[in-house]
């Protein structure tokens, strides 16, 4: 196999991570207003994923960084081309961290509220964008040569509107698919991570909002398919769908660790499936076939390649290592009873 | 203001913002790391407080530090998209691996930190910090690494095909790594972060020492502490700078020049302490120099002739650089008021932060509690100058590179983003500037009010059963 294609295999892997690890940790900060009751339940909920959540979040960073890396022409023209829509993500992912870390801070319910809305606002709007902007990168995006330049790929850019040119029906679908995934999700990750009330509450959820993902995830993957599918992505995407179907079954027969996991393969399966009907392009155009950035025209060079391998093949295995031994360190469920009162306003003196 | 202007000031800005908080994340790290290790050794309370008071501030430090970093990483491809497709081949892999061996480590590792109090037997929860840090050096090696890659390319060839810089050979990834501006500028860093957290753990335990009379000897102790790491930091921080000199010299004489004003050939070079005159140094009202030192500075020879700006720029005006890129570098010549006056301040702050270390420890030795409000005043700048002397540091960095992006290779110009609208660069200017303002006015009302608070009466640390939990106890540390 070309060192490219294995980049973009890597590439595809380390989104499949993001989205699957993430994904729940954007369906916590979605189910906050809808799962928690009162305020030693929303605690519960932070708590959940408050050991995690950061690692979860460094994915998205690895990806991002891989992608420069092994396909600098593509981080070039997607960064520079999805703009806005990644600006916004950055903006929410940064007052969503900050609501975890600074919430319990203060003794004060205004203080309170507000991280609230930041960490609720700051989880939708990844969860919808993502979605908008992988729709649109794998159904193609207006892309040419900028100026008089040859199509070589290191003039290739983005020349849509910003913004509205993303937001076409495909590319909405695409974001409410992830949305409600996430939400879904997330709900599985609660059941299987609380215990008392909130547990049953988030499992009855799951299985309504897996529901309507399961009917808005077909129509988009079927749709995505006849754009630009492939034999191996329809296998791909059929598997998806039967997976969260499963998830959602074992859901309903409150076996809560293989809905996770359902949910878990749901995800990784829906974004593989995403790549496979990419592939061979990464950043197809849809000027013309010619303006479309590909494995070979956008890649680094195999000097490059070679050394990001070496590197990969030591230290993902380790980094799954620890990041897994934290999972389990953080085994136990969580419930009301667990949440201890809030530390006291000091009093001015 | 154009697309170029935007970016640049965006850059600048929340790449200074940034900054101001990684050195104490850096530097904190293994001081407490260090703090835990001294309370299991020792047993006395006096360190288990320090560890969790000071772990706590660096917590909402370390907060701002993270999601700040995310935007580092994305602007490259939003606004400097021809730059990342000029120097990706090279640049971009430093930054791949720094997000797979320093991000995973350290936020997966200060997780368990923070909530495995009651989760890990306590050496394994203190080896959970020293392994953040070492996260953090990584995380510091790598982007070094890739910013010296920019002030002296090396290891690459340009393929006029790609329009582009490339790896010469796998092999000459390790030519990046060990750039030899990289070996002087990552030492260089990491003791400023060391010297800054030293002082931000001195100079707190300074302001509480102060003001609790009936709770002293923590904060003696944080004193003491504090001032050995910030003082034998800050003499490494001086060598590793006096080195960093010469060979910034050596590859790239203009920043030189610029952070002296020095117009002329010089031979022997004085060095300038201040000046008053033009903001551009070219005419001098009054001025104090130190005869001899400059060339010293420089070269390591108080006899050696010291390159000027203009010189210099002729020289580089009628050089045939190599790439279309470096074309629009009009006379290579950067600020020369903002070289020259943020190298001073960034050695002054420096000077300041070793010197007030120093005032303090002899004034509050034998326990003594001197008679002198400022005293807490005082302990409390000495952290924020040290951060000050890092932002003015990078600053001069930065700019006195220009007007190249990667010396030699590509100007700044030549990087901007060409299809990103002067509206989408603007919205993003203004967005983030005002969420960052607003998270400063956050982050410090925080910290103050847990400065403040001093540090927690001791308790003992929850007993960690060994293979289970222990099931109806609330947590050790929730959100």
């Amino acid at each position: 196999m070309e060192l490219s294609t294995l980049w973009f295999c890597l590439v595809a892997v380390l989104w499949i991570g993001y989205f699957a690890l993430e994904g729940f940790d954007f369906g916590v900060g979605m189910l906050l207003p809808i799962l928690a009751k009162d305020e030693k339940e929303k605690r519960v909920l932070y708590n959940t994923i408050g050991p995690v959540w950061d690692g979860n979040e460094v994915w998205v960073l690895t990806a991002g960084g891989a992608i420069f890396a092994s396909f600098p022409f593509w981080y070039a023209t997607l960064f520079s081309g999805f703009f806005l829509p990644l600006l916004l993500i950055l903006i929410a992912l940064i007052v969503r961290n900050l609501a975890f870390d600074y919430r319990g801070k203060r003794d004060d319910d205004s203080w309170r509220r507000n991280w609230d809305i930041a960490a609720i606002v700051g989880s939708y709007v990844p969860a919808l964008l993502w979605g908008v902007a992988f729709a649109n990168i794998v159904a193609g995006t207006k892309i040419e040569p900028l100026g008089d330049n040859p199509p070589t790929a290191f003039f290739l850019e983005y020349t849509g509107f910003p913004v509205l040119d993303l937001l076409n029906p495909h590319g909405i679908l695409g974001g409410l698919v992830t949305l409600t995934l996430f939400m879904t999700h997330g709900a599985m990750f609660i059941a299987l991570k609380t215990d008392g009330e909130i547990r049953h509450r988030a499992r009855d959820f799951a299985v309504k909002v897996g529901l309507v993902a399961a009917v808005l995830a077909v129509v988009f993957l079927v749709w995505t398919q006849m754009k630009t599918g492939n034999v191996g992505s329809a296998v791909v995407f059929v598997l998806a769908a039967v997976a969260l179907l499963g998830g959602i079954a074992m859901a309903k027969a409150g076996r809560e660790g293989l809905a996770f996991l359902g949910t878990f393969v749901t995800i990784a399966l829906a974004v593989a499936g995403l790549f496979v009907a990419l592939y061979p392009d990464v950043m197809p155009s849809s000027i013309d076939p010619a303006f479309s950035l590909t494995v070979e025209n956008a890649s680094a060079t195999d000097n490059t390649l070679k050394v990001m391998t070496i590197v990969a093949l030591i230290f993902t295995p380790v980094v799954l290592v620890y990041q897994a031994w934290s999972y389990w360190v953080f085994r136990r469920r969580i419930s009301v009873h667990h949440i201890p009162d809030p530390e006291p306003e000091p009093v001015a003196h | 203001m154009d697309v170029l202007d935007i970016s640049r000031w965006q850059f600048g800005i929340i790449t200074v913002y940034h900054f101001l908080f990684v050195p104490l994340t850096i530097g904190l790290t293994l001081l407490i790391a260090l703090l835990e290790t001294q309370w299991l050794r020792t047993r006395q309370p006096e360190y288990l407080r320090l560890t969790k008071f000071f772990g706590k501030l660096f917590l909402i430090n370390f907060a701002i530090g993270v999601v700040t970093g995310i935007v580092q990483e994305f602007q490259f491809g939003m606004n400097w998209s021809d730059y990342s497709r000029f120097v990706g081949d090279i640049f971009g892999a430093p930054l791949a691996v720094e997000a797979l061996l320093a991000f995973f480590l350290e936020s997966t590792f200060i997780g368990l930190w923070i909530f495995g109090w009651d989760k890990l037997p306590p050496k394994l929860h203190n080896a959970t910090m020293y392994i953040t840090h070492v996260g953090t050096l990584f995380s510091a090696y790598m982007i070094l690494a890739a910013n010296s890659w920019m002030q002296n390319p090396i290891g690459y060839t340009f393929n006029p095909e790609t329009n582009r810089a490339e790896m010469e050979s796998a092999g000459a990834f390790f030519d990046v790594l060990f750039n030899k501006v990289q070996l002087v500028t990552f030492p260089h860093v990491v003791l400023a972060a060391y010297m800054t957290a030293g002082a931000f753990i001195m100079g707190v335990s300074a302001y509480l020492y102060m003001k609790k009379a009936d709770d002293r000897e923590v904060y003696y102790k944080g004193i003491r502490y504090g001032a050995v790491a910030c003082l034998i930091a800050g003499v490494g921080v001086g060598i590793t700078g006096d080195i960093q000199g010469k060979i910034m010299t050596d590859v790239q004489p203009m920043k030189m020049a610029a952070a002296e004003a020095l117009y002329e050939d010089e031979q022997p070079a004085a060095f300038s302490v201040f000046t008053i005159g033009t903001p551009d140094g070219r005419t001098e009202k009054f001025s104090v120099k130190i005869p001899r030192l400059l060339s010293y500075l420089a070269t390591g020879d108080w006899d050696a002739k010291v390159r000027g700006i203009d010189s210099l720029s002729e020289e580089y005006q009628s050089t045939e650089w190599a790439t279309p890129q470096a074309a629009g570098g009009g006379d290579y010549v950067p600020n020369i008021p903002v070289t020259y006056w943020s190298f001073r301040f960034m050695m002054g702050m420096g000077f300041f932060t070793a010197a007030g270390a120093a005032v303090i420890l002899w004034l509050t030795r034998k326990r003594a509690v001197p008679n002198a409000k400022w005293v807490g005043t005082l302990g409390i700048s000495l952290p924020i100058a040290a951060v000050l002397g890092s932002s003015f540091g990078w600053i001069f960095t930065e700019m006195g590179r220009q007007p190249w992006v990667v010396f030699g290779l590509m100007t700044t110009q030549a990087g901007v983003s060409p299809g990103v609208s002067v509206f989408e660069a603007w919205f993003s200017l203004i967005a983030l500037t005002v969420l960052y303002g607003v998270l400063a006015v956050i982050e410090v009302g925080l910290l103050v009010k847990y400065i403040k608070l001093g540090a927690e009466p001791f308790a003992e640390p929850p007993d960690v059963p060994l293979g289970g939990h222990d099931d109806d106890k609330p947590l050790a540390f929730a959100y």
